[in-house]
């Protein structure tokens, strides 16, 4: 298209956007609101831009300021990274408009200033994380994502947030910490952090398969993987709602975002069939532990919160899928729609928990009957939400878990086969909890706090992209397609 | 496998990084976990510091003494954030530990 | 871009778009909403009219959009699609009539009404469906759609009702899907073929492919309600009138049976489920559902409840001329898809009447209810007798081809199943129609609410009669062109190359 400009440096503006952002709204507090929206609506052209570029011309390599590796930062752009760009800008673009009628920031207005710089900045490391070449800015990116998230979850400065804050940024830390310990090591024994130079000099051997495992561990602690997801149900359900919704739909990501690439393009030779297995297991356990706990907890928040740990197993089913060659590439694609899909609804089902727990001053389950009169587009954001992950088509959950299922069913894997249709059952189990209370009768003497229409739609609009995304498919797939670990291969002779 | 002084700080590093992980899970008082991150920040960055040493005659790669300073840089930060939120939580609840951590129903 | 492209899609929107429409229409806004909802209804018979020509005229109709390498969204026309299509758009005209008439005071009146239209767009999508996955998707569209109906009264029993029902309907739903998704890994994807896409597709192992048909057909099964998966359909009934009425006799029940239909006829193949010896345990469940629903019925002292089980039992019917594989049987299967949709739907719109009007919820209140109701009364005894088979009423077409094709299947003991059914079904419905016109009231009526000047309103009077009327005339003109039974000779003659 001629109106984006080849010349044009997006991935670059795609940081200088939200920091310059970042730094405004904390200068000139009193047209924060504008110019947050101009910057998020700004991240989004840009973010498109990119994305017609990697779909006309493949994979970039960008050097800032022309210095190059070893010595300059690169960017890499492919078609996972756009993919990731891509949910981060329709969910901050959303969460960023919920931030503007988020009513429960003017309630304790401690804090709330803070909320537009801490959120820029965070998109800010994202949008980093996910253009970086080299696994060390990766790092820093990655610490600086910690860094606003945890500010973000403390905003409101109550006790309970404050704990989770806490806890939240020692675990981060640490997890920081292991992730860095394996850089250091990986460049003692190559001279090099670059991703794709690492890729090449890289044998299987003792080393790299030290730096793989600490690597490994510090993300699947900041990812949240069972037994290491102690920290986020707390951290989640107790920050501002459009935090929580950036938290659960983006955040979280990041980290598997990283471990994706190391897996498949770094040390693809290192990775064994044991590691996987053993991922692929700890998400199957985190599936069942977490739809369990949300089955069983009396706070809608902390369900929807415990829902991220069980639908992040599905993500992690990746590894033992991608095992065989067969299906290889039908798991890749649907653990990348996965992700795609569960960034959508998750975002939007956060929202849509965080205006009922608003209208209603609390958010027990067993008082939620009657909320579908009073706030229908809300009741309706979370069913369409719920649609999606439980996996129920037409969503783009059902297609990612229909790929799921075909690959583990074609690769004879009938174990991982039975934990993906399980955890959907389960999935319907604790989001019609939750709605059957919604289409109760309301009880006569509820009352309800009024609700801005800022607060209502953009819950709604996420939930329904992720069920667009279930008929409109084949730009999201070709974008997976575009510098793929494995090419896309018929299931059949 | 031949016992250079580079090997030798490699190996304090990961000594101190074990180190600090064990207090990190030992005390529950926040100060002390911060300061036991500290610690095992100092041991990953003398990794960093031995990754940079060639051969005796060689000057050193300035690549990892760059990256040390961005990790310190980066570290002081976290750690800064996690002292304040520290005094916020001390102010908060009067408490210098974390709340058993089930949340709250 | 064409008129074969988009007619399909016409169809489907029709009643979808209406529904999303209607969704965000205030409560008070009536008129607007039933101009739109008559208004679409309207629309879509129209288009099915111009389908159920153009079908019969050999054009084809197809609209495929690709979701997934291998797997496409594909909406295709062929005959059988034709007789569900017509009889659910014909149907919901009607219910939706009754559905304004019934609810006109009722809370959450936007929300029914565009779960109601999601409902019939599933409906159509499932009949439409060209391939096993788009059938999928809209089963699954369809379970959700109905839930919020189920519920819709927000009663802790109606809730503990949809509860069951999702249990039941999700369930089936991952039996469907995991047998999908390994007849696809295996054969490609399941686009449904005259004859069985299986003929075609790479050789399975035996085995492999009955547990997918055990799969399917229990996936299936349970909107169909075949015993032992029926649990749900009895509990459904706190549903209001008009959902009963949609659930049993368009949406839900249909779709579990014409979903077997499917399953058999245009996956595996008719060769194909007799060479594997499928055919004959589905037949024995069905005969079995047969005579287990009519001895439940027998016993029901609830109106609604009652029929409930008579669904039960009248919808496996179909499942057993499918079962049989036999052309003649297969007329009989199809033809009694749409006249079990006619007879039930006029015997819940009259239940509906009867609890609307005077209170009455069960069979022992009906007394001298004849008098007071007349022609209520009437549609409701041509629904009854046509279910028992009694010529020349639709119930009784579909029950001679039924046994004809039997005997031409040389499984004589079906004619034995047919009789002792019809005899049961004459146990239960019988009695109703005696007390209803030949017993003197007894007891004042339980809640009597005056409605017009008739013996209640129109929009709630007009449906059943002329519910009940197709029904005879189905039976009367079988063998006129159009007729179910005649279009059930042509899905037959395409299914089957030499009858």
């Amino acid at each position: 298209m001629a109106i984006f400009e080849q010349s044009i440096h997006w991935p670059v503006w795609l940081m200088v956007l939200p920091l310059t952002g970042a730094l405004l709204t904390f200068a000139i507090y009193r047209y924060q609101n504008l110019i947050g929206l101009i910057t998020a609506m700004g991240i989004l052209w840009s973010v498109i831009a990119l994305a017609q570029k990697v779909l006309t011309e493949g994979p970039q390599r960008y050097s800032i300021g022309g210095w190059g590796a070893p010595l300059g930062i690169d960017l890499y752009v492919d078609g996972l990274s756009t993919l990731m760009l891509l949910l981060t800008a329709a969910v901050g673009f959303f969460v960023s408009f919920y931030g503007v009628g988020y009513a429960g920031f003017r309630q304790h207005n401690h804090g709330s200033g803070y909320f537009w710089p801490l959120w820029l900045f965070l998109w800010t490391a994202l949008n980093g994380l996910f253009l970086t070449a080299d696994i060390f800015n990766a790092y820093v990116t990655l610490e600086l994502i910690g860094l606003a998230s945890v500010a973000l979850v403390g905003l409101s400065g109550q006790a309970s947030a404050l704990n989770a804050a806490m806890r939240y940024l020692l675990v981060g830390l640490l997890g920081s910490l292991f992730y860095l310990l394996g850089v250091g090591l990986l460049y003692a024994g190559y001279h090099t952090v670059d991703m794709a130079s690492l890729g090449q000099a890289a044998q299987a051997g003792p080393l790299p398969r030290t730096a793989l495992t600490l690597m490994g561990v510090g993300l699947l602690l900041k990812t949240a993987l069972f037994p290491l997801h102690f920290w986020l149900p707390p951290a989640h359900a107790n920050a501002p709602t459009p935090v929580s919704s950036a938290l659960s739909a983006l955040v979280v990501k990041a980290p598997f975002y990283l471990l994706l690439r190391l897996w498949f393009t770094v040390f693809p030779d290192s990775t064994t069939g044991a590691a996987a297995n053993l991922l692929g297991l700890l998400g199957a356990i985190a599936i069942l532990w977490g739809s369990i706990q949300a089955l069983q907890t009396q706070r809608l928040k902390l369900l929807v919160a415990y829902s991220t740990v069980a639908q992040l197993g599905y993500l992690f089913l990746v590894f033992p899928l991608t095992q065989d060659s067969m299906a290889a590439s039908t798991a890749w694609s649907g653990a990348l729609y996965y992700t795609l899909a569960h960034g959508l609804a998750k975002g939007g089902m956060f929202l849509a928990a965080g205006t009922i727990f608003y209208a209603l001053q609390q958010d027990r389950i067993q008082n939620l009957n009657g909320i579908s009169r009073h706030l229908p587009v809300t009741a309706f954001a979370f069913g369409l939400a719920g649609v999606s992950l439980m996996g129920l088509p037409p969503s783009a959950g059902f297609l990612a878990k229909w790929s799921l299922l075909t690959a583990a069913i074609a690769n004879g894997q009938w174990g991982w086969a039975i934990i993906i249709v399980l955890g959907g059952l389960l999935a319907a189990g604790y989001v019609f909890r939750v709605l059957s209370y919604v289409f109760m009768q309301a009880p006569s003497k509820a009352h309800y706090r009024p609700v801005p229409w800022l607060m209502e739609w953009p819950a709604l609009l996420l939930a329904l992209m992720a069920i667009c995304l279930g008929f409109i498919t084949q730009t999201p797939l070709t974008l997976i397609e575009i510098g793929a670990p494995m090419s896309y291969q018929y299931l059949l002779p | 496998m031949i016992f250079t002084p580079a090997l030798l700080y490699i190996l304090t590093g990961i000594g101190l990084f074990i180190l600090g992980l064990y207090a990190l899970f030992v005390h529950s008082h926040l100060l002390r976990k911060i300061l036991a991150l500290n610690i095992m920040a100092s041991g990953v960055f003398l990794v960093y510091v031995a990754a940079a040493y060639r051969s005796p005659e060689a000057i050193s790669d300035p690549v990892p003494q760059a990256m040390v300073l961005t990790g310190i840089v980066v570290a002081s930060a976290s750690m800064l954030l996690g002292l304040a939120l520290a005094a916020r939580v001390k102010a908060k609840t009067g408490r210098t530990e974390l709340d058993d951590g089930s949340p709250s129903e | 871009m064409n008129w074969s492209f988009w007619l399909p899609v016409l169809i489907l929107l029709s009643s979808l778009g209406a529904g999303i429409v209607i969704f965000f229409l205030p409560q008070r806004a009536y008129r607007t909403r039933t101009t739109l909802n008559m208004a679409a209804a309207t629309l879509k018979l129209l288009l099915v009219a111009a389908l159920v020509w153009g079908v019969f005229h050999h054009q084809s109709y197809e609209t495929r959009l690709p979701l997934l390498p291998e797997m496409d969204l594909l909406l295709r026309a062929d005959t059988l699609s034709v007789l569900f299509i017509t009889l659910s758009s014909i149907l919901w005209f009607f219910t939706t009539l009754y559905a304004i008439g019934y609810l006109e005071a009722s809370p959450h009146r936007s929300r029914f009404f565009g779960f109601f239209s999601l409902c019939v767009s599933a409906t159509v999508g499932i009949a439409l469906a060209g391939n096993l996955i788009t059938f999928f998707i809209f089963y699954e569209m369809l379970t959700l759609s109905t839930y919020p109906l189920v519920t819709h009264r927000g009663t802790k029993k109606s809730l503990r009702a949809g509860k069951i029902y999702l249990g039941y309907t999700l369930m089936g739903g991952v039996l469907l899907l995991t047998g999908m998704a390994w007849l696809q890994t295996l054969a490609g994807p399941l686009s449904f073929t005259e004859g069985g896409l299986l003929a075609e597709a790479p050789p399975i192992d035996p085995q492999t492919l009955t547990i997918i048909f055990t799969l399917l057909i229990a996936g299936v099964g349970v909107k169909a309600a075949l015993v032992p998966l029926h649990g749900w359909l009895p509990q459904a009934m706190v549903a209001p009138a008009p959902v009963s009425a949609l659930l049993h006799a368009v949406a839900v029940v249909k779709a579990g049976a014409f979903g077997i239909v499917r399953i058999v006829d245009n996956v595996f193949g008719v060769e194909f489920v007799a060479k594997l010896g499928v055919a004959a345990p589905l037949a024995w469940l069905a005969s079995f559902t047969i005579i287990y629903g009519s001895v439940r019925a027998l016993f029901q002292d609830d109106l609604k409840r009652r029929l409930a089980y008579s669904t039960i039992s009248q919808v496996s019917y179909i499942a057993l001329g499918i079962a049989l594989l036999n052309p003649v049987a297969t007329i009989g299967a199809m033809a009694h898809l749409v006249h079990q949709g006619l007879m039930k739907i006029t015997l819940f719109f009259c239940a509906g009447n009867l609890a609307q009007t005077l209170g009455i919820h069960r069979i022992s209140e009906m007394a001298g209810v004849g008098r007071r109701m007349p022609w209520t009364m009437t549609a409701f005894t041509l629904g009854a007798l046509g279910m028992i088979g009694v010529p020349p009423l639709a119930g009784f077409i579909s029950k001679w081809y039924l046994g004809y094709g039997a005997v031409l299947a040389e499984a004589e003991w079906v004619l034995g199943i047919l009789a002792l059914s019809s005899v049961l079904n004459a146990a239960y419905f019988l009695p109703i129609l005696y007390r209803a016109w030949f017993s003197p009231q007894k007891n004042p009526w339980p809640e009597e609410t005056s409605r017009g000047r008739l013996e209640t309103h129109w929009m709630l009077l007009l449906p059943p009669l002329i519910t009940a009327a197709m029904a005879l005339g189905a039976g009367l003109l079988a063998h006129a062109p159009f007729s179910p039974a005649e279009w059930a000779r042509l899905i037959a003659v395409r299914e089957y190359p030499s009858p």
